[in-house]
């Protein structure tokens, strides 16, 4: 009855499968995967990709998965890794992507909570991980992995590789034809569940957001629209499989234009590989042009006069006209011969290095973005937008159409979302991107999801006279200080971390008399800059205890809050007290989540000492703390912080009203 | 087009069943001028195994690697490797023969990529001479790619990947280790020789060493002969371990057994020697 619903009946798809079908008679012979593998990159079109999916799942069928199973996929960004969402929702059955680097305990509550049926791993690895849970996995049956090496002696019986699952798919293609796997794909329907992803979680359990074909098909196609993405393109696929980004970026996006996603060797070599590739979409956290930018910094302080010279001439012009002339305004002749001459000498060669000579539209989210950093790539000539988004709307809230970018908003919202800011300040939306549920908890379904459609963001923000959204902070981390005025730490805390030095920092401040902040210092950074001034450390700690980097990061909070002090809302959460943290926070400990964002409840449990020292006006505290290693185990590192006071201005506005 | 490297294993079949011997020692001794190094000892290594050799500082661990590749020439004694008696035996007659190492103080080509260093490793597998390689093109080429597919094989082996092409002599320690390992698995050994692989190493890079070392043996069936100072190491990956004290084997077993072995407990934790 549906059938008639699929590609090879002439309707639009509506599933991922449909449109695979569809990509194979469109684009069969355009490249839809690549990977580099022992050195080159292997590719596959889109009728290579149809065929191994189809034996992949026919394989799976096989083996026991069937309509309604929940199926984990636990690795990297692996071309059979994507594949396996495809081929599980030909079966009707349920991909659940699961962070590859969680430990064994969160990973576990995943599993058990979606009642995962059957795991796709990566590697040994996983594979390990998995088994390790044992008996705690109640549902599990089998245990399908990717490469083979170190599997050589474990039980078969629960365990299948990849290919032993497509070589069953292709033997049954052979015996009995496809016809049954094409019905069953055929029966796919829009508002069939179609993925599983558990959010990160700031706070509390991980929740399963449940997302139908609906809602990523329709969000993809419109966002596809918005920036004129097709077949064309090509991305590098490096952020986690289980983030809603890479779900939609790598997977929906990909199948519904048709372009071609590119796996790394290694997450190592991401960077080397996406100058190979040259993506020309190109999505990544604030944090990763932070690091880009870094390390060009530092690369250029080691370069030789002439390029050092030739690089600041050029910047500097950059910086003059280059946003004016990305945005295709008018700046006179010469100005636009210098720019020109820039590009061949300074621009081009640098977006090069960066891997970034065919983007066409970039974008940033997840965190806000230094403006300075902002400002660096677009100067280049890089169309880098920022946009807002959330698991729970398939991604995309808003985003910066073309030609009205700025580095504090979010842009206006995306195409078939309406926004409605509630009054405490809480940003709603609605769109067809809006997620089905919470798997298994309608409590916090009804609490986010209201009747209307409406979802609650959870963050605070507001509509500016251009129409363009703009995210102060998280809505519950909203507070006031005792006297009154607006605390809002995540907005200190990026102003802090605009700084290269500062990798982290989280403020204290709620219901107290004053703000205070913890601060982490970046090692690639702090740790350049300490070798070139000649200061020796042994380990992080002890660089981060070190008198002269105290100084520094002494007057980076002082300009901190020369900047707030110049705004009226913000002027009385200046930061009076700071200590440099003794531990890098580590999601591993619990510190931060998966996707690097800081867990304040958690964080303020763990060092209350230090946040009490902070407060008491102790100049220093002594402090242990447990740290988790990568294999599980348990240590103990323990330090006496060293507290300072930094320097608060008095507001501008009340400067103003004295001199009157 | 997809280039698919599988028809390429790496292989380290030698025509040897496991459990066969491989190398059998006997009786050998070792003396330079009045020092004696290694005094009448005998012992066989097995295809498919891993064997440790173990012993306090000076005990003649590495003077017995020395002797089985063919470096050292012991005075007393012979060698049987694959069934054929050695007495005099050069170095590169070894390494042809199937006998590679790594070094306890690392001896990479510091100045060339990890990629150059592990195909240095290919060497002894090389059939064309150098004027062919001179010239490059046609069979020298086909057959350096060839060398080059089960490189990347070595690469993909030991997660190598991120540091293929960095001057060797830039990688910190623990990575340089790697490639020297690498570089002995190039050459397709039967019979492997690594000497203290794990030394000056922290602990997760001796978890990651030990996790190759043990697939190195389990994938490619390679029989591996170890030196290594780290007792937990040894015990965990060795199949049988072999104790050196003062020159002369003072135990040898599985695991198990030198662990209670009361000659080894006492060169370990030192029982006055009559010195």
């Amino acid at each position: 009855m549906s059938a008639k619903d699929t590609s090879s009946a002439g309707g639009e798809p509506v599933t991922f499968p449909q449109y695979l079908i569809l990509n194979a008679h469109r684009f069969g012979n355009r490249p839809a995967m690549r990977h580099k593998d022992y050195g080159i990159w292997q590719s596959w079109t889109w009728s290579e990709v149809y065929d191994e999916i189809r034996a992949f799942s026919i394989g799976c069928g096989k083996l026991g998965i069937k309509a309604g199973d929940k199926v984990a996929i636990v690795g990297q960004n692996r071309p059979r890794l994507y594949w396996a969402f495809c081929a599980i929702q030909a079966l009707g059955a349920v991909p659940v992507p699961v962070y590859a680097d969680s430990v064994a305990e969160e990973m576990t509550y995943v599993l058990n909570h979606a009642e995962v049926a059957f795991a796709i791993c990566q590697n040994q690895e996983q594979v390990d991980k998995i088994i390790s849970m044992g008996s705690e996995l109640k549902n599990l049956k089998q245990i399908i992995y990717d490469e083979q090496r170190g599997l050589g002696d474990y039980d078969p019986k629960k365990l299948h590789s990849i290919d032993q699952v497509q070589e069953l798919g292709r033997e049954v293609v052979a015996s009995e034809g496809d016809e049954k796997w094409n019905k069953s794909v055929a029966k796919g329907k829009g508002d069939d569940l179609s993925v599983m992803l558990y959010t990160s979680g700031t706070t509390g359990r991980p929740k399963g957001v449940m997302l139908s074909f609906n809602n990523l098909v329709v969000s993809a196609r419109n966002a596809n629209a918005f920036d004129q993405l097709d077949e064309s393109e090509e991305i590098l696929a490096y952020l986690p499989l289980a983030w809603v980004g890479d779900h939609v970026f790598s997977y929906a996006q990909a199948f519904v234009a048709g372009y071609c996603v590119c796996c790394p060797e290694s997450p190592e070599t991401a960077d080397e590989d996406r100058r190979e590739i040259a993506p020309s979409y190109f999505f990544a956290p604030p944090r990763v042009f932070e690091t880009m930018l870094t390390s060009i910094t530092v690369r250029m302080e080691d370069a030789g006069k002439l390029k050092q010279a030739m690089f600041k001439y050029f910047m500097d012009h950059a910086n003059d006209v280059g946003e004016s002339i990305l945005n295709g305004e008018h700046v006179g002749f010469w100005k636009n011969l210098k720019y020109r001459l820039g590009e061949l000498f300074v621009y081009g060669p640098l977006k090069n290095r960066m891997g970034l000579t065919h983007t066409k539209v970039g974008y940033t989210a997840g965190e806000a973005i230094g403006p300075e950093i902002f400002r660096f790539y677009r100067s280049l000539g890089l169309n880098l937008k920022q946009l807002y988004g959330q698991t729970e709307a398939s991604v995309y809230i808003s985003a910066q159409p073309d030609g009205e970018i700025r580095a504090d908003t979010v842009g206006t919202p995306s195409p078939d979302v309406e926004i409605e800011i509630a009054e405490n300040g809480e940003v709603l939306y609605r769109s067809p991107g809006v997620f089905m549920g919470y798997y298994k908890n309608d409590k916090a379904t009804k609490s986010t999801k209201t009747k209307k459609g409406w979802v609650h963001t959870g963050d605070a923000g507001f509509i500016d006279h251009e129409g363009h959204l703009r995210i102060i902070d998280r809505a519950k981390d909203v507070g006031k200080l005792a006297d009154g005025s607006l605390f809002a730490p995540k907005y200190i805390e990026n102003k802090l971390k605009f700084f290269p030095n500062i990798k982290e920092a989280v403020a204290f401040g709620d219901g107290r008399n004053m703000c205070c902040v913890f601060l982490n210092i970046d090692l690639t950074s702090v740790g350049n800059w300490a070798e070139r001034n000649n200061i020796s450390y042994a380990s992080y700690q002890e660089l981060a205890g070190h008198p002269e980097v105290y100084k520094m990061m002494e007057e980076h909070v002082a300009q901190v809050n020369r900047e707030l002090a110049k705004e009226e809302m913000m002027a009385g959460s200046q930061v009076h007290r700071f200590l440099v943290l003794h531990k890098e926070l580590d999601p591993d400990d619990g510190e931060l989540t998966r996707t690097q964002k800081v867990r304040r409840s958690f964080i303020s449990e763990r060092y209350g000492k230090l946040i009490e020292a902070l407060f008491d006006g102790s100049s220093e505290q002594y402090v242990e703390t447990e740290v988790v290693f990568e294999d599980g185990r348990k240590g103990k590192i323990s330090a006496t912080v060293e507290i300072r006071d930094a320097t608060v201005n008095p507001p501008a506005h009340a400067i103003k009203e004295a001199a009157e | 087009m997809n280039v698919q490297f599988s028809s390429s294993k790496i292989s380290t079949d030698d025509g040897l069943s496991p459990g066969e011997t491989i190398l059998h020692v006997d009786n050998i001794s070792l003396s330079f001028g009045g020092v004696k190094a290694i005094q009448d000892v005998s012992f066989d290594i097995k295809k498919g195994e891993v064997r440790a050799i173990i012993g306090p500082n000076g005990a003649g661990k590495t003077s017995m690697l020395n002797v089985i590749n063919g470096f050292y020439h012991p005075q007393q004694g012979t060698i049987t490797y694959r069934g054929e008696e050695r007495r005099k035996m050069r170095t590169h007659i070894a390494a042809k023969q199937g006998i590679a190492r790594t070094f306890q103080n690392i001896a990479l080509f510091t100045g060339m990529s990890t990629l150059d260093n592990i195909m240095a490793g290919r060497i002894t597998l090389q059939k064309r001479n150098l004027i062919w390689h001179a010239l490059w093109h046609g069979p020298a080429q086909r057959e350096e790619l060839e060398h080059r597919a089960a490189v990347e094989q070595i690469i993909d082996f030991l997660e190598l990947e991120h540091i293929r092409k960095t001057p060797v002599g830039r990688l910190p320690y623990g990575l340089k280790k790697r490639v020297e390992l690498g570089r002995a698995l190039a050459a397709e050994p039967a019979l492997l020789l690594l000497d203290e692989p794990m030394a000056g190493m922290n602990l997760e890079e001796k978890e990651d060493m030990s996790r190759f070392i043990l697939d190195v043996n389990n994938q490619f069936g390679t029989t591996i002969a170890l030196i290594e100072h780290d007792m937990g190491v040894v015990m965990d990956l060795s199949d049988r371990v072999m104790v050196l004290d003062y020159g002369r084997k003072i135990g040898d077993g599985t695991p198990d057994e030198v662990r209670n072995n009361q000659n080894v407990i006492d060169a370990y934790l030192g029982v006055p020697h009559d010195e």
